[in-house]
């Protein structure tokens, strides 16, 4: 994954003002939770396989994410999907992925 | 409290289910073997079986809550305090209330009182998982030892 891929991502990002800002909050959540610098989080970043975030420490960012945006991320059903097939990980742990997923949860609550 | 076999609840005082809280009562033994390591001729209570007070009075909390459907396990201790001495015979109030019940996981804040002076607190967090095989016929038979199942069902 070169710079420059990085910042064109970011420009494209920032056309959508929710969603960036989603992104930074949750990028800074991971980068403290986990101690992962933050310009090494990506939208495209995987938790797991691109940031090495265990099972404990994805809990720890669930938390502080609940907490951050009023919501209750659904990790139980989450999990349970991916464990039977129904949706591949990258549904829920690129990062792109889970900041849309954070939006659609802050909107139902919302409305 | 029988500090070797981590019994460290002796009676759960109230369950209140609106406020999400439980507060149980537990008095610290004269003696134990654990007093002739910590420290010798100076009986302290360790600060980590003050910890596992906090959290089984909590774990008690998110099974009496939750109904025995599923096993709380400790997963993390933020922000722990130990602010006095706890030595034999001390009579601990030990209050847990819910924070944030998560997908899979939950949030307590705990502390410990004698004599109406906080003796420590700390924030605490379970993974709720569905029971070990057997283990919950030994939860449920430690909740009626301790009240907490007769506490649940007046509730």
């Amino acid at each position: 994954m070169g710079p420059g891929g990085g910042i064109v991502r970011n420009q494209s990002l920032q056309e959508s003002g929710v969603m960036s800002s989603t992104f930074e909050t949750v990028a800074g959540i991971i980068s403290e939770t986990a101690d992962i610098p933050r310009e090494q989080i990506t939208p495209e970043s995987h938790a797991i396989e691109d940031l090495g975030i265990d099972s404990l420490a994805f809990l720890d960012i669930a938390f502080a994410i609940d907490k951050a945006f009023g919501i209750k991320l659904p990790l139980e059903q989450w999990t349970q999907e991916v464990n039977e097939g129904k949706a591949p990980a990258e549904e829920y742990f690129v990062l792109k992925n889970l900041v849309a997923r954070i939006d659609a949860l802050v909107a139902s609550k919302q409305a | 409290m029988r500090l070797e076999y981590f019994e460290m609840i002796d009676r759960v005082v109230s369950l209140d289910r609106d406020a999400k809280r439980i507060e149980a009562t537990s008095t610290v033994p004269q003696e134990s073997p654990v007093f002739e390591g910590h420290f010798p001729g100076h009986p302290l209570v360790p600060g980590v079986l003050l910890t596992e007070t906090m959290a089984q009075a909590s774990g008690y909390l998110v099974l009496g809550l939750m109904g025995f459907t599923h096993m709380p396990f400790l997963m993390a201790v933020d922000k722990a305090r130990f602010r006095t001495f706890v030595g034999p015979g001390a009579v601990l109030t030990v209050q847990a209330q819910l924070e944030h019940e998560g997908s899979g996981y939950a949030v307590t804040k705990a502390k410990i009182l004698a004599e109406g002076k906080p003796i420590c607190d700390a924030e605490l967090r379970f993974r709720i998982m569905p029971f070990p095989e057997g283990m919950d016929g030994q939860m449920r038979a430690q909740a009626k030892r301790i009240g907490l199942i007769r506490e649940a069902a007046d509730a």
